[in-house]
């Protein structure tokens, strides 16, 4: 009971802006201190595993390719995640941990369709096709574009947020389609091939600095989620202060 | 080198330009920030809160 007591008031602390941002300070060098060394370890292995014995040295790409499609999916999962939390617990950070992941979450989808249609040309013979999977990632891109502009087109924060929250959940749609869309359409890219109910069918060579790799990147992707967390609070401490002191001088005048 | 080692250099080095501009725009918007409430501080204008603060220690 104490301890459910405890960790709870643990949870509620972490609601508190001022002890998130206390609790960031702490945590945000270390964390990224060790992506930097663990995507550095990561290069690393990627540049001496062996070449793939069709694609060659292109297989290279795939380091970068997979971990950015990877947080470009996770990182909307994280926003649909707050905005239920905008929604249903009204979460006072919710909306800040939306807001702020959207242009992350962008620019990796944007890597992940940069790197894909670089890979594409050497092995497809193609920069793109309009096929299912390359069409729903580029969706998820266009979406993030969305949100971006609709979080930062309305000044007052409470307002915006709700709107964010039901489009965010909207999208989620987007997902599953990005996810299984290379099982249930024809499509010219591969199906998955690590995330799969039968086991990975990448030779583990190749699946060891995929997954540092990986690591490397989500650590990352924290590491600037959580900064952005924590400048988007000192944004609205601003917004606040510029009130009061236009408060303060129209009472004087 | 190869036209392939060519398509991995371009993949490895957009990537690493285009993170590194979301890192320097997220470290860039944070001073900006910072700035305007050292300002603000400087100005002696505080939030509630934060007043507060100084009032319990």
């Amino acid at each position: 009971m104490s301890e459910t007591g405890a960790s709870t008031s643990r949870w509620a602390d972490l609601a508190n802006p001022t002890r998130f941002v206390a609790l960031a300070d702490r945590v945000i060098l270390w964390l990224a201190g060790l992506s930097a060394v663990i995507l550095v370890a990561g290069c690393y292995l990627a540049f001496s595993a062996p070449e793939d014995y069709q694609q060659g040295t292109t297989v290279r790409i795939m380091y970068l390719h997979v971990p950015f499609a990877w947080l470009a999916m996770m990182c909307y999962t994280i926003m649909a995640l707050a905005a239920l939390g905008t929604l249903v617990w009204r979460h006072p950070l919710a909306d800040v941990s939306l807001k702020a992941a959207a242009p992350i979450g962008a620019v990796f989808t944007a890597l992940a369709l940069v790197t894909g249609s670089i890979w594409g040309k050497p092995m497809w013979g193609t920069w793109w096709v309009w096929d299912a999977r390359l069409t729903s990632v580029f969706i998820l891109f266009l979406m993030y574009l969305g949100i971006i502009a609709l979080t930062r087109a309305i000044d007052d924060p409470t307002r915006s947020a709700r709107a964010a929250a039901v489009i965010t959940l909207v999208g989620f749609i987007n997902i599953p389609i990005i996810k299984f869309s290379v099982d249930w359409w024809n499509t010219l890219h591969q199906p998955a091939s690590v995330f799969r109910l039968d086991g990975p069918t990448i030779d583990p060579s190749l699946l060891l600095p995929l997954m540092v790799m990986a690591l490397g990147f989500t650590l990352l992707f924290f590491t600037l989620h959580l900064t952005a967390i924590r400048t988007e609070i000192l944004r609205r401490r601003v917004a606040t202060l510029r009130r009061m002191e236009a408060r303060r001088a129209e009472r004087k005048a | 080198m190869s036209t392939h080692d060519m398509f991995v250099t371009a993949a490895y080095a957009l990537s690493a330009i285009g993170l590194a501009g979301l890192i320097a725009w997220i470290i860039a918007d944070q001073q900006t920030q910072r700035r305007e409430l050292a300002a603000f501080e400087a100005r002696g204008v505080k939030r509630r809160s934060e007043r507060a603060e100084k009032a319990n220690s």
